[in-house]
């Protein structure tokens, strides 16, 4: 209020001429005024604010974009990562089971051989022991034949000598036996023990 | 022309005075305070145009500068005064701001020194301008009975006090808002340029009529204080605008929005 009262009375001072008031508009000073502030108005309305609100938005719509690139790159990223991840332990689980799988064959393989190894040994010692059985028959039934003979052989020579004499007799036993060794130092092992049983 | 008269009666120091603010006319009718409203919208119209010519979404120093400006007025005077709304208005409250600040600093400016808006016109038909338009805004928001019985019995409020209340509202938007804008701003600025005149002319004076031990010390403490007080009117002028435009803002975020 009291400054519309030192209104009131500046006005009347500029009325009455003595010192101009500073509250008395000067109508030149309005018009300059009015039509510089109207002109820069419409200049900068019309040239420079929509340039500003447009790189606002661009601006915005840029940092906006590069964040939303920075995710999408990031998300990327853990995607990669998990893909590897899943890869290498893949991989880890590959070479496990390859090993084990290699343990487990290699372990076949050694039973496998050792089986075979051992049939074949078996084989071989049954055929062994079928050939010497094979020619151990032959040579009994060899002797046996033999042994006849000469039993049958022996017998007519104590016969055919007479048995008068013992020391004859025992002469042709000697000679015989010796005979028999003979034959036997030739013939195969088994001819004896058929020779006493003849 | 108050340096002059301070030469010619050198035994007396007249103090500046309303007269002070009144300048003989450069030519015409055109004064230096006219000159001084032309060369800042010139200089604020060229700043802006050259700042936004290259405009780009990496911005360079001036255009920085510039939107920093105009991202000042967006964000926080309108964005805070008037709220979603307020982008509309930012193209007259950021134009308002600029013209405010180039007419106010201009009287700190060396070879103009004199703020244009210490002349009542300057912010009279600024203050006119806001008002017609915050007005206009809540009549059209409002509807014209709508606008004044919420401005004069705001809800939320004893009826017992609408007779107090509502004349004071209706005076208080109708006729107080664009007094005290002018007022506020002008006087601002003109006492602001009396002291720093009282202090320089006064300074001089003492020095140069006065002279002696008391005029040299006296003077140099009265210059140096100019100094200082020439700062502090640089810091007043940019507030005074600020506050210009902030209640502008204010005032139109008030005439869109029913309750107070």
């Amino acid at each position: 209020m009291s400054t519309l009262v030192a209104a009131a009375v500046l006005v009347a001072q500029e009325a009455e001429g003595e010192e101009p008031s500073p509250l008395f508009p000067h109508l030149s000073e309005l018009i300059v005024g009015l039509v510089a502030f109207a002109l820069l108005f419409f200049f900068l309305s019309r040239t420079v604010w929509p340039m500003f609100e447009r790189t606002y938005a661009e601006r915005t719509a840029a940092i906006e974009g590069g964040i939303k690139r920075a995710q999408e790159a990031q998300a990327e990223a853990q995607r990669a990562l998990e893909q590897y991840r899943a890869q290498l332990a893949d991989a880890r689980g590959e070479a496990a089971r390859i090993r084990e799988d290699a343990k487990t064959q290699g372990a076949a393989i050694l039973a496998e051989m050792r089986r075979s190894a051992q049939a074949d040994a078996d084989r071989i010692v049954e055929r062994a022991h079928t050939q010497v059985a094979a020619e151990r028959e032959q040579v009994v039934r060899s002797l046996r034949a033999e042994v006849g003979t000469l039993a049958t052989e022996l017998a007519e020579r104590v016969v055919g000598e007479s048995l008068a004499d013992d020391a004859r007799a025992q002469r042709v036993v000697e000679r015989f036996l010796a005979e028999l060794e003979a034959s036997e130092a030739a013939g195969p092992d088994g001819a004896r023990p058929g020779a006493r049983e003849a | 022309m108050n340096a002059w008269r301070t030469v010619a009666m050198s035994e007396e120091f007249h103090a500046p005075g309303p007269g002070d603010f009144d300048y003989p006319p450069l030519f015409g009718w055109f004064t230096k305070p006219m000159l001084i409203v032309v060369l800042g919208t010139l200089v604020v119209g060229a700043f802006f145009y050259f700042a936004s010519r290259r405009a780009s979404i990496v911005p360079g120093k001036l255009q920085f500068a510039a939107e920093g400006f105009y991202g000042f007025v967006r964000n926080q005077i309108a964005a805070d005064a008037i709220g979603r709304e307020g982008i509309k208005y930012v193209p007259y409250l950021a134009t308002l701001l600029a013209f405010l600040v180039a007419l106010n600093i201009s009287g700190i400016i060396p070879p103009l020194q004199f703020p244009a808006t210490s002349k009542i016109a300057i912010p009279l038909f600024l203050a006119v301008i806001s008002w017609v338009i915050y007005n206009y805004v809540g009549i059209r928001r409002q509807g014209f009975g709508g606008y004044f019985t919420n401005m004069m019995f705001p809800s939320g409020v004893p009826p017992l006090i609408y007779p107090l209340l509502a004349p004071i509202e209706f005076l208080s938007t109708v006729v107080f808002r664009p007094v005290t804008l002018t007022l506020r701003l002008t006087f601002n600025m003109f006492a602001g340029h009396l002291v720093l005149l009282l202090c320089i002319l006064g300074g001089e004076f003492l020095l140069l009529h006065v002279r002696g031990l008391v005029g040299f010390s006296a003077g140099a403490v009265a210059i140096l204080f100019g100094i200082v007080m020439t700062f502090f009117e640089g810091f007043i002028q940019l507030l005074q605008a600020y506050v210009f435009v902030l209640l502008s803002a204010i005032y139109i975020g008030g005439a869109l929005t029913h309750d107070h």
